[in-house]
């Protein structure tokens, strides 16, 4: 359930991405974007109840969030650049 | 024990660490880095040339709970050029910077090369994401480096596409995870078994990877970004970058998704080449600037490459060889022609502050040897003899009539005649009547230095005659890729 | 547009139709395998009992050290954009006490997470998220430097992960260790020092990334920060 949401989410994040103009929008759609993919590895870690989760696509996302953020906060910079050339 | 692989990414990534923590001595850190960094490639080509394909387990882990790296005959090619064409561009930069930029340029670049061949020695599907990531990120950075507005957006848009390819690959990656139980590129072929799941995951993949190779339609981006960004960027990004993406194309296609890549997806393909090439061709022959120009003829070039994929896909094994040795050698002398068009291209408008065709003639009779790497550069676009192109296109006509798919030659002939029309009315426009009548005024030129022609030259000379002469060792190299 | 819309969203819900459909499948089919299995099997052999940093920091460490170069190449990129935005007015005093009390919280309970990363959930890059929150606490309290040391220290702070991470994995593989190999009896404190250092590259790269540009060196105090951003 938790994985069929994550695609969800990743559908949503790409459909605001291609029909909302505007930096910011874009972005944030992106973000929505890669939560999906995220939440569709943290359900393939889970085995069920009674046995420790697959640690594997837990530090895949936790690599992944971080690359996120980062490209996030050169965009977000690099917007920013063009609301204010002159300062 | 001496890893020339990890050496090749190792190193760049501390230069880049020590060039950004000294900014006042970055250029000397800089070039330092460059030739050690192509030292240590050029020697893992050599070790693969002579004993075959070289891996290496970090970690000491082994695959499937660590990662690889991993050089075969395509990695080794692509690491080849990539590395001279990225120390030519070094070289250049020393000249073309100034002292501002340079300090963000070096550390940034020296990321970028990182990437570059983290991406080709990668044998890990989610260590692919994270080079693909670093890549993008640092040409983004270093596409909007002269902070002008329309360089900024252009690049941020790059940067914005370039995610989106990213996570459609990522998600590709989670289902072969989910199916397969492990990343490894060659352990995931193994277990990989033909079905709804890899087909999905395969089109995902690609279609993430053909977004950062700017495959038509999907090439929007890649013109604006590549005019606006420096030139020594743009030569880097039209050279290098994209065919990073190319080359992670090919290497699925081959080591990966060889049972669901079937005639349907590799004719989807050809269409996309075809109609790349004559679009990009006829924009570039309308562009009204040079580095709009040679923008647009990547594009067209990509869609080349692609052209060999509906081939390659049904092709019994000796044509295969063949042909994936065409596909490489077109990357290569493209990759090399290209970089050296782009600089030729920056020291014109260096010269003289713009770089519209029209009105190039009198910088480019003012420095004969920048009008010369023109012409080279041209003949390779082009794809006369004797240059790399020229075998190329050659293989890709006979083998396209001696598969029955006749088709793919009039597109080829359409591209070449439309490449032949912008690479004429870029020398007419430098050895015409009209730019002999008018010579410049020698105080409107800015002097331009003879180390910062040097590297242009030689790439277009080794585009022209190394690869067209002496390209032969190339198939020798590629024996045994692919199933 | 309506049309185009509507064509998008047909697609898209085909494709996410054709998506479930393959994931549920694959999961259904497959319940359990994967590398779960190898890699806690061999968690007591990578010097942490954790089974997530061990994967980050020692089985799949390769990734770990490209993504700190990813913060690096932002990092690098923002600063190259420009100069950084202009601060904030200084805090009224309920905040300036408020920040004077959470910020040395931050650091604190970043610092536990760091430790306690080796054995429990937490490690480097939660603790160097609670370090870039506190950088961000301050610059929004009107503190310039958010905390940050001056320019050159921080254009080392910045780096500092990637170069211990590289130099330890090229001095490994000087002893015949093999890159990012570290031996069992000092993966340990290879990996702590390695993850100390990171934490910090981590916090003061997000403080950093929060100012927006290259941080301006001997800003002077007497200017008066315009704080009109929104």
């Amino acid at each position: 359930m938790y994985g069929l949401g994550g695609i969800l989410l990743f559908l949503l994040g790409v459909w605001s991405f291609l029909v909302h103009d505007g930096l910011l929008r874009k972005l944030i759609a992106i973000n929505v974007t890669g939560a999906g993919v995220f939440h569709v590895f943290i359900a393939v870690a889970y085995r069920g109840l009674d046995a420790a989760p697959d640690p594997v696509p837990h530090a895949l996302v936790l690599t992944g969030i971080v690359v996120a953020v980062s490209a996030t906060a050169l965009a977000l910079t690099l917007g920013q650049r063009l609301e204010r050339p002159d300062d | 024990m001496i890893d020339w692989l990890v050496l090749a990414i190792a190193v760049p990534l501390l230069g880049s660490v020590v060039a950004a923590a000294l900014p006042g001595r970055a250029s000397a850190i800089g070039l330092a880095t460059a030739v050690l960094t192509t030292g240590s490639a050029l020697a893992a080509s050599l070790v693969v040339a002579e004993g075959g394909s070289l891996r290496s387990d970090l970690g000491g882990w082994g695959a499937p709970l660590g990662i690889a790296l991993a050089a075969d005959g395509l990695s080794a090619a692509l690491l080849v050029m990539s590395n001279l064409v990225a120390l030519g561009i070094s070289v250049y930069a020393l000249d073309y910077f100034s002292g501002g930029v340079r300090r963000h340029f070096w550390p940034l670049w020296l990321l970028l090369w990182t990437s570059l061949n983290g991406v080709f020695l990668a044998a890990d599907l989610f260590n692919v994401y994270v080079t693909l990531e670093l890549l993008g990120i640092s040409a983004a950075a270093l596409g909007a480096l002269s902070g002008r507005p329309d360089a900024v957006a252009a690049n941020l848009r790059y940067l914005l596409v370039g995610l989106l390819g990213s996570m459609t690959y990522l998600l590709g990656v989670a289902l072969l995870y989910t199916e397969l139980g492990t990343l490894d590129i060659g352990l995931a072929a193994e277990a990989l078994v033909p079905g709804p799941l890899a087909h999905t995951a395969f089109a995902l993949m690609l279609g993430g990877l053909l977004l950062k190779a700017a495959l038509f339609p999907l090439h929007f981006w890649l013109p604006p970004a590549h005019s606006q960004a420096p030139a020594a960027v743009s030569a880097a990004l039209s050279a290098l970058v994209v065919k990073a993406a190319v080359y992670l194309v090919l290497r699925l296609w081959m080591d990966l998704f060889g049972p669901v890549a079937g005639p349907g997806a590799g004719a989807m393909l050809g269409v996309l080449g075809a109609a790349a090439v004559v679009w990009g061709s006829w924009r570039a022959f309308r562009a009204e600037r040079l580095k709009l120009l040679a923008a647009y003829s990547t594009v067209a070039q990509v869609g080349y490459l692609f052209l060999f994929f509906p081939l390659l896909a049904i092709a019994p094994p000796p044509e295969r060889e063949a042909l994936l040795g065409a596909l490489v050698l077109l990357a290569l002398t493209h990759g090399f022609a290209k970089a050296g068009l782009f600089l030729a291209a920056g020291l014109l408008q260096k010269r003289v502050g713009h770089d519209r065709i029209d009105e190039l003639g009198p910088a480019i009779q003012s420095l004969p040897v920048v009008g010369l790497t023109l012409g080279l550069a041209g003949v390779a676009l082009i794809g006369l003899p004797p240059s790399g192109t020229f075998i190329a296109k050659w293989i890709l006509l006979a083998e396209s009539i001696g598969a029955g798919q006749w088709w793919w030659a009039p597109v080829v002939l359409i591209g070449t005649l439309l490449a032949s029309a912008y690479v004429y009315r870029l020398l007419a426009n430098a050895f015409g009547p009209a730019a002999q009548a008018e010579p410049a005024a020698e105080g409107a030129l800015a002097p331009i230095g003879r180390l910062a022609q040097a590297p242009a030259l030689l790439m277009t000379l080794v585009a022209v005659v190394v690869l067209g002469l002496g390209g032969e060792p190339l198939w020798g190299l590629l024996e045994g890729v692919g199933p | 547009m309506g049309v185009r819309h509507s064509l998008i969203i047909g697609l898209l819900a085909l494709i996410g139709a054709t998506l479930a459909w393959v994931y549920w499948d694959a999961l259904i089919g497959h319940a359990g395998t994967r590398l779960a299995g190898l890699a806690l099997e061999r968690v007591p052999e990578s010097g942490v009992s954790n089974p997530v940093t061990a994967v980050l920091l020692n089985f799949r460490a390769y990734d770990t050290l490209l993504e700190l170069a990813v913060l690096l190449a932002a990092i690098l990129g923002i600063w190259s954009s420009g100069p950084e935005a202009r601060g904030f007015l200084p805090a009224g005093p309920v905040l300036g006490a408020l920040t004077s009390w959470v910020v040395p919280l931050l650091i604190l309970a970043a610092g536990y997470l760091l430790w306690v990363g080796g054995h429990a959930p937490g490690g480097a890059f939660q603790a160097g998220a609670l370090l870039g929150a506190a950088g961000v606490v301050l610059r929004l309290s009107g503190e310039p430097s958010a905390g940050l040391p001056p320019l050159p220290w921080l254009r080392v702070g910045i780096g500092l992960g990637v170069l211990i991470f590289t130099l330890t994995g090229l001095a490994l593989m000087a002893l015949g260790q093999g890159f990012l190999t570290y031996p069992a009896a000092s993966a340990k404190w290879l990996i702590l020092m390695i993850e100390t250092a990171a934490t910090l590259s981590i916090g003061a790269t997000l403080a950093a990334a929060y100012l927006a540009g290259e941080p301006v060196p001997a800003r002077s105090t007497t200017q008066q920060p315009g704080g009109t951003r929104p």
